[in-house]
Parts: structure tokens; C-alpha cells; sequence
């Protein structure tokens, strides 16, 4: 069982669907406050959707500044798995901790409604148990989802499989190369748009979202056995 | 020290896609101001500031621009400095 620390922040809304799609998943997932400096021996951290700080100034710009996330940043540079959806994926570009930026939708519009993606990358922590091309149903909700990244980024994401999910039948919010979904170049740190927390069981209209959960929590037996040594109250990562 | 005020202009980069410019562009044509082209929103910060010299007023405001008043991804800006 995988410990999961689901970062709130002050205008976080989605981490109650975040640490319910976690436990039905299995995980011993937990809620983190963003004053936090501990993140009490996680496994895995997301930061989950939300308006954090009311998107004041840029979205996620604010939060990623939030005490909790130098221990965040430890974790991901400790090849950590960390996982940002919607303002999450906003604050982890902010942080840096993954290339490129999320603008303003490009017809203005806050979209709220299903959206399809399809998986480009399984390897990584979040969609070890998606096939390479599948198709999935997952309902997008945001003002500022256009991602952009200067053509060499752009290019390099795509070069190095760092492309996770792109969108299909329609790009939604303009974003380059119907980007829905990235991973940086350790594939540890996954950003994603959509919410897959809204998809993980028949009676929410589908659990196409339900497998990053697993993923996540299928990756324990080897990561645990294979990468990571408990001493004392510490996670030694050798 | 001395009392300054700094004004920051955060822009959109050019190269990008600026929708909220172009719907403001797509306005001011519907109110028959047909000769506007190339309109983008951005962003005017003000701020006052205590610092040795106009200078390192200046200099304190750009480390604040990278590090967060505007995203080098998808933004310029520019420093105005006065005194109060």
C-alpha cells in the first residue's frame, strides 16, 4: 500500500475526489496542508485541481511558492512520483519542475465538460496500466489549459516521449500539439489537464481515470523492493 | 534609503497566441474602431519600494519579475522606476 499525500492548498476543490480515487485504488492517501514541511513519508504527492490562491496573478504561481512545496521539489529530485492535475500541472510548470506554461483557453472560455485523450507514454509512475493508444473519456474543467512551450521544448517533449496524453477529435483549449499531458525527462513528475479523479467508476459516467490510480499504486512491489530502503522515520532512495 | 515607485508592464511574448487581445480587438471593430489592429492585454503592476538608488530599485524589481511576477515561459516585462 502506497502512501499518498494530497497537497491542499487555499482554493484547492478536487482533493477529496483526489484521495477517494487514491483509496479505491488501494492507497493510504492522506491530505497534506500547504504549510506543511513534511509530507510524512509519501510514496507518491499530488497536487490536485482547484483555483489555488484564487489563480491570483498566474495560476499556480502563488502556490508554488506554499511552504509544503520545497518538500514537494525534495521529493520529485529524489525521483519521487508526483503527480499535478489541472492547477496541479499549473503549479508544477510554475515550480519548474515540468517544461512549458498553461495560458488562457484560446477562445476564453472555462470549459467544463467531457474531453478525449489518448495515451501516448506507459511509461511512466501514473499509466503503467493504460495500452499505448488508448482512447479515453475524461471531463476537463479550466480557464487556463492552452499549453504552450517554445518549439525546441515542444520539440524535445515530443522527441523523448514526454508527450503523455494528447488530446483527440478536438483540441480544446488551443493547447501546442494537442498537449493534454506531459512527464519530465526523469518521467517521475506527470502533469495532466483533465480530471482522471472524475472517472474512476461507472456511477461518475466512466473509470477511464480509475488506471492512473492503479498505476500508481501497482508500481509499489518494485519501486518499494527495488528503490527505496525505510530507515527509521526516512525513505533512504538508493 | 530612498521611497521609489516601480512600475512593471508584464506582457504576453509576441510570438503567442494572445485571445484575450484579439477579443478586445474583435470589440473595438464591432464600436466601428475599424483601423486597430494587433491589440494585447497584459498586466501593470505597481509597487513602492525603499532602496539605496533608483538603480538597485531597478535591479531588486527584475530578480522579483523572474522569480514571480511574470513567467519567462510566455511573458516580457519591463521596469519603470521613480521616486514618491
Amino acid at each position: 500500500m502506497r502512501r499518498v499525500a494530497v497537497v491542499v492548498f487555499p482554493g484547492s476543490n478536487c482533493d477529496a475526489d483526489t484521495v477517494a480515487a487514491a483509496r479505491a485504488a488501494g492507497s493510504d492517501a492522506y491530505r497534506v496542508w500547504h504549510r506543511a514541511t513534511d509530507l510524512q513519508q509519501a510514496d507518491v504527492v499530488i497536487l490536485p485541481g482547484g483555483f489555488s490562491y484564487g489563480d491570483y496573478l498566474r495560476s499556480g504561481a502563488i502556490a508554488r511558492f506554499s511552504p509544503v512545496m520545497a518538500a514537494v521539489s525534495a521529493h520529485a529530485r529524489a525521483g519521487g512520483a508526483v503527480l499535478g492535475i489541472c492547477n496541479g500541472f499549473q503549479t508544477l510548470c510554475e515550480a519548474g519542475l515540468l517544461p512549458g506554461a498553461l495560458m488562457r483557453n484560446a477562445r476564453l472560455r472555462f470549459l467544463s465538460r467531457p474531453a478525449w485523450v489518448r495515451v501516448e507514454a506507459v511509461e511512466t509512475p501514473f499509466t503503467g496500466l493504460y495500452e499505448q493508444g488508448e482512447v479515453l473519456e475524461i471531463p476537463i474543467a479550466h480557464g487556463d489549459g492552452r499549453f504552450v512551450a517554445d518549439p525546441r521544448t515542444a520539440a524535445e517533449l515530443e522527441a523523448q516521449g514526454q508527450v503523455v496524453w494528447r488530446y483527440v477529435r478536438d483540441n480544446p483549449n488551443g493547447s501546442t500539439d494537442a498537449i493534454a499531458g506531459i512527464c519530465n525527462a526523469g518521467r517521475n513528475v506527470v502533469g495532466i489537464m483533465p480530471h482522471p479523479e472524475r472517472r474512476t467508476a461507472p456511477v461518475l459516467g466512466g473509470d477511464d481515470g480509475a488506471r492512473v490510480f492503479q498505476s500508481m499504486e501497482a508500481g509499489n512491489a518494485t519501486q518499494h523492493a527495488v528503490d527505496v530502503r525505510a530507515v527509521g522515520d526516512h525513505h533512504l532512495r538508493v | 534609503m530612498t521611497a521609489y515607485r516601480v512600475e512593471v508592464r508584464v506582457m504576453p511574448r509576441a510570438a503567442l497566441l494572445d485571445p484575450q487581445g484579439q477579443a478586445v480587438e474583435h470589440a473595438l471593430h464591432a464600436l466601428g474602431f475599424n483601423g486597430v489592429a494587433r491589440v494585447r492585454v497584459g498586466k501593470h503592476l505597481v509597487l513602492d519600494l525603499d532602496a539605496p538608488s533608483g538603480d538597485a530599485a531597478a535591479a531588486q524589481v527584475r530578480i522579483m519579475c523572474d522569480r514571480l511576477l511574470a513567467n519567462p515561459v510566455t511573458e516580457d516585462f519591463d521596469v519603470a522606476v521613480r521616486t514618491t
